[in-house]
């Protein structure tokens, strides 16, 4: 039991995609595991918009009916002047059922040995040497403390373990979206299609979503950036006012808000004794926001980093170094792009935004793709046309 | 000096995520202001999705690091 071990070779703050692919690799590899969620369930609440691509889930796992609410094949971009633009998607989409996925991940991690325990709240950590040594925190009201090895933030976009070890995660407020998202029933919509509302009416730097969860059901939500929130209209009235025109009739379900980080990867990923990895390493892409397939893969590089590294000359800032290396190697560079990408878009005004949907509508569906569609996004800028076909090129 | 409607939050620790001296501590069902370390930059009140922060004393505001 894991009150009586007083000490791991790795502990996991935070239960969600991340942090359960971390503990669910690192065990099977032969590590003890201790993943320590603060809430009282793992998956809940439900702080995503669920939407996840067909090729992200199988890097990791069979994608299982039980997960997913809706298969999405079709994409719709709606324009502030309401120009509708649609198109097939060449690759599969799901929206999860993210109660459901995440807490057969965790599953999955206690299947290999991992020790999971809810209502576990972290408020510290153990520093030896100037090293992390461990964590301090309190479930139920009794206090604890825990040596460890490696301690490994999965503590989500609020992470506040990689600044008590000294590293700079906060978020620049252009960097951060203001979330809100409503599950509503009652209403229809197109069960395989994604739904994109792009204006400044609609999610001032950022956009507002719809999707299907089924033939009735649907997340509605949206992201603005912190930078536009400081013009004091928060992130609930824009939802408000949009669900009040195009869903009046919707009924509520479950109302969740929370920040997505859009900024780049942390500048350091690793310290003596610590990982970060998904929002805490702010790992989510950053164009979409899409953070759950960036999650499990900077869990599982993880995992597998601090495996090799307990094997030989311990969790040394160096020998953790080897995981932020191939996290930038594997998406690094396609996350700058992103970036980049963002901050370009989201500097159109609605204007411009109108012209590229009547742009793309000119063209004939069947050849129209996102890659056009980013391209005639961002064609005032010929450095991002190339990073546009980059992304989409896989290079 | 940051005002908390406690009875309004969500506890999604958004407003942890860009606090630029880590003041703010959110738990399950529990949020914290450390008024002794806080700066009064105000980003915590533009972030939250539901308005749940507000500056009670609009001139100490100092709004740094707000790009």
């Amino acid at each position: 039991m894991w009150k009586e071990q007083k000490e791991f070779d790795c502990i996991v703050v935070g239960g969600g995609p991340a942090g359960s692919t971390f503990a669910r690799v690192a065990a099977e590899g032969g590590l003890s595991v201790l993943l320590l969620e603060k809430d009282r369930d793992i998956g809940v609440p439900v702080r995503c918009a669920e939407a996840i691509s067909d090729a992200g889930l199988r890097i990791f796992h069979e994608p299982n009916p039980r997960w997913i609410a809706s298969k999405i094949n079709r994409i719709k971009m709606v324009a502030p002047d309401e120009t509708v633009v649609e198109f097939g998607l060449v690759e599969t989409g799901y929206i999860l059922d993210r109660r459901i996925f995440d807490y057969d991940l965790a599953q999955y991690a206690a299947q290999e040995g991992a020790q999971i325990v809810t209502k576990a709240y972290v408020d510290g950590l153990i520093i030896k040497d100037d090293k992390v040594a461990g964590v301090k925190g309190i479930h139920l009201g009794e206090r604890f403390e825990k040596k460890a090895k490696i301690v490994v933030g999965a503590d989500g976009v609020e992470s506040r373990v990689g600044r008590w070890a000294g590293l700079q995660t906060h978020l620049k407020l252009k960097d951060m979206e203001s979330g809100i998202q409503k599950t509503v029933a009652g209403i229809e919509v197109t069960e395989n299609m994604f739904e994109f509302y792009l204006s400044k009416k609609w999610a001032p730097g950022g956009y507002l979503w719809v999707f299907p969860k089924g033939k009735n059901k649907a997340n509605i939500g949206l992201g603005i950036s912190g930078y536009y929130a400081k013009n004091g209209k928060a992130a609930h009235k824009f939802l408000d006012e949009f669900i009040h025109w195009k869903y009046p009739q919707a009924s509520v379900l479950t109302t969740v808000v929370g920040g997505i980080p859009v900024g780049k990867t942390v500048k350091q990923m690793v310290a003596d004794g610590l990982m970060l990895v998904g929002d805490a390493a702010h790992t989510c892409n950053p164009l979409t926001g899409g953070g759950i397939t960036p999650g499990m893969r900077s869990g599982l590089l993880a995992a597998e980093t601090a495996i090799k590294a307990l094997q030989r000359g311990g969790p040394t800032r160096e020998n953790l170094f080897s995981y932020e290396k191939e996290w930038h190697k594997i998406g690094g560079k396609n996350h700058e792009r992103f970036y980049r990408i963002k901050e370009s878009l989201y500097k159109l005004n609605d204007d411009d935004l109108n012209n590229i949907a009547r742009t793309i509508v000119a063209i004939p569906e069947k050849n129209r793709t996102l890659m056009k569609l980013f391209s005639a996004a961002v064609r005032e800028k010929p450095s991002l046309i190339l990073d546009v076909a980059r992304v989409f090129a896989g290079i | 000096m940051i005002e908390i409607a406690e009875n309004k939050c969500d506890f999604c620790g958004c407003c942890v995520g860009v606090c630029p001296v880590n003041c703010i501590e959110v738990k399950e069902a529990d949020i914290r202001i450390e008024h002794e370390i806080c700066i009064d930059c105000d980003i915590c009140v533009y972030v939250c999705p539901i308005e749940v922060l507000s500056q009670i004393e609009p001139n100490k505001s100092t709004t740094v690091a707000a790009a």
